[in-house]
């Protein structure tokens, strides 16, 4: 892309041409950017931010706003990230109820379906995202390969996009206008304690096991664990469902009738909502298999106590995250935000979610910042050749080891639905109440 | 009008004013949103029963409502027994008035730290492969470990008891201090057994102790919902509990009918148990 790219930002980067051209080596096709200007001074941007301190006020959930971000972020550009994490309710709501207390708002691709009609986010035009023709394929068209289906749920794809800068729509194809740039996702699928299962665990409805007899448990967050809970039903082969991302009334009621017989014949221990409660869980040996988020894996691994991530062949639940700029950011504070999303794609970010786990929207730009060794691991399942560290430096897995679920291709590739917001979102909601009460 | 009529209204103010911007206003604010309608993002200003109506006729509710009136009735008698146990040993057994006031104060030494710790401190000790559970099967008590202690009705109820006692034992030693022991030792005179004069003179005396620890206990169980969830591992629902869960979703109307049914319960038991007591007699 890029040909066109807009300007406003290079205006102001005229009134510094000299230093930073070390950027230009990080931000390969930074002189792309400049020289639509006319000017191939843009590299200067990050000065300028310093001498106009710019501050952008982030919230989103705990996963991606990490201070590490912050700091680079400060580093390399200028740009003062303020970061809040908030749970997802909160997010949704914020976004709705207090357009302007944000700039950045990082959310769910399911919540962006709940909450981009309130018209508190503007749609991001793609000709000013550098790297927009090198995002995953997952977000723009939908298939990860050009065979791929399209996975149940609330697709990013069929959320990415709105018909134009003013609409609210979301559009059935990619158009120019983005409602978030996807910055971070993954697969989810079933935690298991490999020590205390003492089985292979295939599919979903393993779970149901009455080898596993209150040793078992579930997520509470009803728009996620509605989902875990039908991958569930659909592998015990309880019902079948049109969409699991968007449920009919008689699904909903299907699903959790099952749910409230199985919880009455004792097979749950417990339900978890947060992270920690879901660690806790299973390093106490008090459920051997539960819904569980990758990091939740990797904290248990972390305390000697053996957990496997465990790939199941109805494929996997996956969530996905971007980036949104509010509507009332303009000017300056607009082409920051720009300038920051750029920034986020360009690489550096990305390597840093990769090894934690997660996986980045720029697969090229974050690969040149990661060893092959690394590549190797998280991304193409090959066995760690060297000992693997988490960003912070902690060995997270020692040389030999293999991601549990194989590499990019094979989880991404497997992804049976994602996490979504149902129209009958209320009636769910109510119904998985009465699961949890009954 | 002299200073000296008003001076009564402008001693009254603060408190009226305290009372208005945060009991007044807020309870009326919520009893307003109840009636408001809302979306999976939004609330809005309307005038619709439907909070109302899903609440009260949905099954759940009652349920729930059901579960937590046993948990009250279940940990107000256990704190109530306990309660007055220590409260009695402390007012009748312990002769010095420095022990007394010592032992009260062992009492109050777990209220130094907060009370999710002391509930979050039960987890660890009555799991699967917990403290309580090994040493038993070391013991060979048992060859299984109990499932029951934790995430269990059991557990809500045994840290809510640990949690609530204390709120039991202090009016309760309170009143029974109070008690002049010339009543005892005439009762004593007259006849009257260990049990008569536990039943005859100090339980009556120490009715208005006993009121207020149960409207410690009761108002503090019906809107519990932390120890609920935390407990019972999810399992179990209190009505706090649902109205939390029901903030989460942004539901804002239905918390708010739920609320005002709870608070209209809870007056109505308080006002149960002030016709039953005169708790003004004794303060």
């Amino acid at each position: 892309m890029s040909k066109k790219t807009t300007d406003t930002s290079a205006a102001g980067a005229a009134t510094d041409v000299k230093s930073g051209l070390s950027r230009r080596n990080v931000l390969k096709g930074a002189a792309v950017f400049g020289g639509l200007a006319g000017s191939g001074a843009v590299t200067g941007f990050p000065t300028i931010w310093a001498q106009n301190p710019i501050t952008l006020r982030q919230f989103g959930t705990g996963v991606s706003n990490l201070n590490a971000i912050a700091e680079k972020c400060k580093a390399d550009l200028g740009i003062t990230l303020q970061m809040t994490a908030l749970d997802s309710d909160a997010v949704s709501q914020r976004v709705v109820t207090q357009a302007n207390s944000f700039d950045i708002a990082d959310i769910e691709y399911w919540i962006c379906k709940k909450v981009f009609a309130a018209g508190t986010l503007q749609p991001m035009d793609v000709k000013k995202i550098k790297y927009y023709d090198d995002i995953v394929p997952i977000f723009t068209t939908g298939k990860l390969t050009p065979e791929s289906k399209i996975a149940q749920g609330t697709a990013p794809s069929t959320v990415g996009f709105v018909e134009g800068p003013e609409s609210k729509t979301f559009a059935k194809a990619p158009t120019q206008w983005m409602t978030l740039i996807p910055t971070i996702y993954n697969a989810d699928t079933l935690g298991i304690r490999p020590d205390l299962v003492g089985r292979p665990i295939k599919n979903w409805k393993d779970i149901l096991d009455p080898a596993f007899k209150g040793k078992t448990s579930i997520l509470n967050i009803p728009s996620i664990g509605i989902m875990d809970a039908a991958m569930i039903c659909e592998s015990a082969g309880i019902i079948k469902y049109g969409d699991k991302g968007n449920m009919t009334k008689a699904e909903i009621d299907a699903t959790i009738d099952f749910l409230i017989k199985t919880k009455k014949a004792g097979q749950f221990r417990a339900f978890w909502k947060t992270f920690d409660e879901s660690v806790n869980l299973m390093a106490s040996g008090e459920v051997v298999i539960q819904s569980m988020w990758s990091p939740a894996v990797a904290a248990v691994r972390s305390k000697g106590i053996p957990c496997v991530y465990q790939p199941l062949e109805e494929g996997y639940r996956a969530w996905g995250g971007g980036l949104g700029i509010a509507r009332h950011l303009k000017g300056a504070q607009l082409d920051a935000a720009y300038e920051y999303i750029n920034w986020y794609l360009s690489g550096w970010v990305g390597a840093y979610l990769n090894r934690q786990g997660y996986y980045s929207a720029v697969l090229s730009t974050a690969e040149k910042n990661m060893t092959p060794e690394e590549w190797g691991f998280w991304m193409l399942g090959q066995p760690a050749k060297t000992d693997i560290l988490s960003p912070e430096g902690k060995v997270m897995y020692t040389a030999g080891a293999v991601r549990d679920g194989g590499s990019f291709k094979e989880r991404m590739g497997a992804v049976a639905c994602w996490n979504s917001v149902m129209d009958e979102d209320r009636y769910m909601v109510r119904r998985w109440n009465e699961f949890i009460a009954a | 009008m002299t200073l000296s009529r008003i001076a009564p209204y402008l001693q009254a103010t603060p408190l009226t004013l305290i009372l208005a911007a945060f009991l007044v206003l807020p309870i009326a604010t919520i009893t307003m949103v109840s009636f408001w309608d809302y979306d999976s993002i939004q609330i809005f200003p309307a005038f619709v029963f439907t909070n109302y109506e899903e609440t009260i006729t949905s099954p759940v509710t009652w349920n729930t409502y059901i579960n937590t009136l046993k948990f009250t009735v279940i940990v107000w008698a256990v704190t109530l027994l306990v309660g007055f146990w220590v409260a009695y040993y402390l007012a009748f057994h312990i002769r010095s008035a420095t022990a007394q006031m010592v032992l009260f104060l062992v009492c109050t030494i777990p209220f130094l730290t907060s009370n999710i710790i002391r509930m979050i401190s039960w987890i660890p000790f009555l799991g699967r492969n917990g403290l309580l559970n090994q040493t038993l099967m070391q013991l060979g008590i048992i060859n299984q470990p109990l499932e029951f202690l934790l995430f269990s009705d059991f557990a809500v109820v045994l840290a809510m008891v640990h949690l609530y006692t204390l709120f039991m034992v202090t009016p309760i030693f309170n009143t029974l201090m109070r008690i002049d022991r010339a009543l005892i030792e005439a009762a004593r005179d007259a006849g009257a057994s260990g049990w008569q004069i536990l039943t005859n003179v100090i339980i009556p005396l120490a009715k208005p102790g006993i009121a207020i620890g149960s409207i410690f206990v009761v108002t503090l169980v019906m809107g519990d919902f932390i120890t609920v969830r935390f407990m019972s591992g999810g399992q179990s629902a209190s009505v706090g509990l649902m109205m939390a869960n029901q903030i989460a979703l942004l539901q804002y109307p239905a918390a708010a009918a739920n609320a005002v049914i709870l608070l209209i319960l809870v007056l109505l038991l308080v006002g149960a148990i002030l016709r039953i007591v005169n708790i003004r007699k004794e303060l």
